[in-house]
């Protein structure tokens, strides 16, 4: 007997972002211990790509989990029109309590998409850079 | 367990047409991807095999006889092929990359003899895969959730 498949779409989205890693719970110096180059009081930024999978069955009559006429737009508005081009610290209300790590991001990346209707959200994994990669599935 | 994973990659033209709608609807549902004339993409094939690495060989399996699977499976099938017309296996389905990929697994599944199938990721383009595997029980990311 074949065993049931499991079936995910994943698909890569970009927007380019500045933060400043600094908590108020810290000392300066300790905030320049902790964070590093990363503390630097003007912010710095990087060109973020975000992975957001789903799961959920295929439509047989679409053959799609979810359509990305549905998807594309939703990411767009919940995640890339706020944070594209932005200082997350300052100009995404959710970074104004918490640091803007990029565990911190994927977690509200997560939390902003878990709406999407059409499917069931399963992961969010974001690269920072080509070298550091962060991941969350709730 | 360790996995092994192979990467080939196959160009082949597609277009969405679901025969039970309307043009309109088909235009709607499909958007630019709809049109009958048909276009084409490079896709990427990436299949992990699971298993211990026998003790005599050190292999999970053999990575030659994996690429000959590949290429008689897939590559033949459909390289240089439109996945509408020249495919039996998709046939009466809308070929998107969920489909195609569950295919992939189905005439893989049954060649690999070491190790055991553990997942075949089709990329469309760079930025757009599907992922396959076999369900497990107790599996938290289960599909079914759409309603």
């Amino acid at each position: 007997m074949t065993p049931a498949l499991k079936l995910s779409l994943t698909r890569r989205y970009r927007f380019s972002a500045s933060h400043r890693l600094h908590s108020g719970k810290f000392s300066a110096e300790e905030n320049l211990r902790l964070y590093g180059k990363c503390n630097s009081p003007y912010g710095h930024g990087h060109n973020y790509v975000v992975e957001v999978t789903i799961v959920g069955a295929v439509d047989p009559a679409t053959g799609m989990i979810a359509n990305l006429g549905e998807l594309d737009p939703f990411v767009e508005r919940e995640v890339i029109e706020a944070f594209d081009q932005k200082y997350l610290n300052e100009q995404v209300p959710e970074f104004c309590a918490q640091v803007p790590t990029t565990e911190n991001v994927c977690r509200e990346i997560y939390r902003r998409l878990k709406a999407f209707p059409a499917a069931r959200l399963e992961r969010v994994r974001i690269e920072e850079t080509s070298n550091n990669s962060f991941e969350y599935a709730g | 367990m360790i996995r092994v994973t192979r990467k080939v990659e196959f160009s082949a033209a597609h277009y969405y047409h679901n025969p039970a709608f309307s043009a309109d609807e088909n235009k709607r549902v499909f958007g630019k991807c709809s049109n009958l004339h048909g276009h084409g993409h490079n896709y990427v094939l990436e299949v992990t095999v699971a298993g211990e690495p026998d003790p005599a060989t050190g292999m999970v399996l053999d990575l030659k006889e994996l690429k000959d699977i590949l290429q008689r499976e897939i590559i033949d099938r459909m390289d240089h092929r439109h996945l509408n017309h020249e495919v039996p296996e998709l046939a009466g389905k809308i070929p998107t990359c969920e489909n195609i990929a569950a295919v992939i697994w189905n005439l893989l599944e049954p060649n690999i003899r070491q190790g055991r199938l553990d997942r075949v990721r089709l990329y469309e383009s760079p930025d757009l895969f599907a992922d396959c595997t076999a369900e497990s029980n107790g599996d938290r990311s289960r599909p079914g959730a759409r309603a």
